[in-house]
């Protein structure tokens, strides 16, 4: 009796299910094609472009664009200010990320909403605003011109621009890893007799590195890319403040764009490394966070 | 907080003053000495130098363009979003990866390839001109530079979201009888929405300041594809310091609102998420 009672009902249940099963995947496979499609349009095929319209004449020329005097110039100056840039806001970054999640002090939402600022400023708008500063008749410019440093189009200018646009990521990184991390294991620290130096490399800094690794990759990817407040704040002397970017964008405004092209995938070389670094770093954030649940 | 209170030792008051003042100068002070070095001369220049038509015009554009972007993103990040989490297809963690090369790739690279891609030289930008349509130093490719540039944001706002709400809700909705649209409608997307405000909102930001990948792309024709940030190096790059102030405080008023904004909406989505 169960078994007779039970079979029309399965079947009924099963009966209307199939229809619409069968007629969903036109819908899926509609939106499918067009995510992957506009996926393909938006990122790929302009990447490809400019691989191929670099490599279509071959290694050589390739080669041979980037052996060029300005060119390596170019990418040197790049270099130094992204490590500098990098190393300082490291520094600042930490220590402010602790100062936020660890302290209590009047004003402490305004400054964390503060730290965010560069991100909603236009890189060119930043530049003027340096210049605006440090500039020959600026507020601070004035003294340190002065005293004979010169800030705005030369070397402190741009670092101190690259500085400014890259401010927040690591800030951003790091304070959420340390308010999961709560102070349960730095108390026991201290209870055990650890100083605070001590405390903080053998345990916060271990604790934060893959936040922090992640900040840091954040950093130098957008240093080495840095163009609008360099623009404004360098001046643009070949050969003595022309980074990687700016060196592109003469290339190409002055018609002679293939050392321009060549210079361009390498960055975009180089960003992809660091991209694929990223994303090995987010596996090791998110195996932490698997752990801890 | 204990720690605070038994130990507010000299250490801590000295990494609380020195990177405050840090703040404070890398930050802080520049924005302070822009808004004091535009509003000097005065309310009548201010006004002066917002009304020439150049400067209005770059404005307009500026806040045409992103917005066009963001409708483009809002639809096209929330089906992305959902594709990723929702649907399996070969080369899936590929793609999954790829989409953050826009926050990688230098945006001077980025209006490099649209110009290889898109520009009147190449292949594509020749068929195109064919049919009367220009991108390169048109508004369209304004628009296509921005939506490069932003590709990511409202993919991995919603994204998070969407793995966490998990089907449940949407199991139930079919079995009461709705439809998929309905179910979307009606159950996925009021708890999607925080996600892709943020998303839509952190992206009109970027788009409204973004520079690098504009300038190669738009060519810079005034009343044309001058956007703002293009006007305000313009105005630099010509010794109108005031102009560019000017224009810039605007910029920096605009993105200053929307950062609140989003703040509040966060701290909204943050109340509900306790609950």
């Amino acid at each position: 009796m169960a078994t007779e009672v039970c079979r029309p009902a399965a079947a009924r249940t099963a009966a209307p299910r199939p229809a619409p099963r069968r007629r969903l995947p036109l819908g899926r496979w509609a939106l499918d094609a067009v995510v992957l499609g506009s996926f393909a349009i938006v990122i790929l095929v302009p990447a490809g472009a400019l691989a191929h319209q670099v490599l279509a004449g071959g290694w050589r020329p390739f080669a041979e664009a980037l052996a060029a005097a300005e060119v390596r110039h170019a990418f040197g100056l790049t270099l130094a200010i992204t490590a500098l840039a990098s190393i300082i806001n490291t520094l600042f970054g930490v220590a402010f990320a602790l100062v936020l999640v660890r302290q209590r002090f009047w004003g402490r939402a305004l400054t964390d909403g503060l730290v965010d600022m560069p991100f909603a400023v236009s890189p060119v708008v930043a530049g003027l605003m340096l210049v605006v500063l440090y500039g020959p008749e600026g507020w601070l410019g004035r003294g340190l011109e002065g005293a004979g440093i010169r800030v705005i189009y030369a070397m402190p200018g741009m670092v101190l621009a690259t500085m400014f646009v890259t401010l927040p990521f690591i800030v951003r990184e790091v304070v959420p890893v340390l308010l999961e991390l709560g102070t349960d294991q730095i108390e026991v620290a201290y209870t055990l007799g650890a100083s605070r130096w001590q405390t903080f490399w053998r345990v916060t800094l271990p604790l934060i590195r893959w936040g922090l690794a992640y900040g840091v990759t954040l950093t130098i990817a957008r240093s080495l890319g840095e163009f609008g407040a360099l623009l404004v704040v360098s001046g643009d002397l070949i050969d003595d403040t022309q980074t990687a970017t700016l060196y592109i964008h003469d290339g190409i405004e002055s018609f002679q764009p293939d050392r321009a092209y060549a210079a361009s995938l390498v960055l975009a070389g180089l960003s992809f490394g660091l991209l694929v670094g990223m994303d090995r770093i987010r596996a090791r954030l998110a195996v932490r966070d698997g752990v801890q649940e | 907080m204990s720690r605070t209170s038994t130990a507010a030792a000299p250490a801590d008051l000295m990494l609380r003053g020195a990177t405050l003042s840090y703040l404070g100068v890398m930050v802080a002070l520049p924005m302070l000495a822009m808004g004091v070095e535009a509003a000097r001369p005065g309310v009548a220049a201010f006004r002066a130098a917002l009304s020439d038509p150049f400067a209005w015009h770059a404005l307009k554009l500026t806040f045409a363009t992103a917005l066009i972007m963001v409708v483009i993103d809002v639809v096209l990040g929330t089906a992305t979003a959902w594709v990723l989490v929702r649907h399996a297809f070969p080369g899936k963690g590929l793609v999954n990866a790829l989409i953050d090369l826009p926050f990688a790739v230098p945006t001077i690279v980025t209006g490099v390839m649209l110009v290889v891609l898109y520009g009147p030289a190449s292949v594509v930008g020749t068929i195109l001109g064919r049919y009367g349509w220009g991108v390169v130093y048109h508004q369209p490719g304004i628009i296509l530079a921005l939506l490069l540039v932003t590709y990511p944001f409202v993919i991995r706002s919603v994204q998070p979201v969407l793995l966490e709400l998990g089907r449940a809700n949407e199991e139930a909705a079919a079995t009461l009888g709705a439809g998929p649209w309905t179910t979307f409608r009606r159950v996925t997307l009021p708890a999607l929405r925080p996600s892709i405000l943020t998303g839509s909102a952190l992206a009109f930001s970027r788009a409204l300041g973004e520079f690098g990948s504009v300038v190669l792309v738009a060519g810079n024709r005034p009343m044309k594809t001058q956007t703002a940030p293009l006007y305000i190096f313009g105005e630099i790059e010509g010794g109108n310091r005031h102009e560019a102030m000017v224009v810039s405080v605007v910029m920096l008023a605009s993105s200053l609102a929307i950062l609140i904004v989003l703040n509040l909406i966060q701290r909204r989505r943050g109340g509900v998420d306790g609950h």
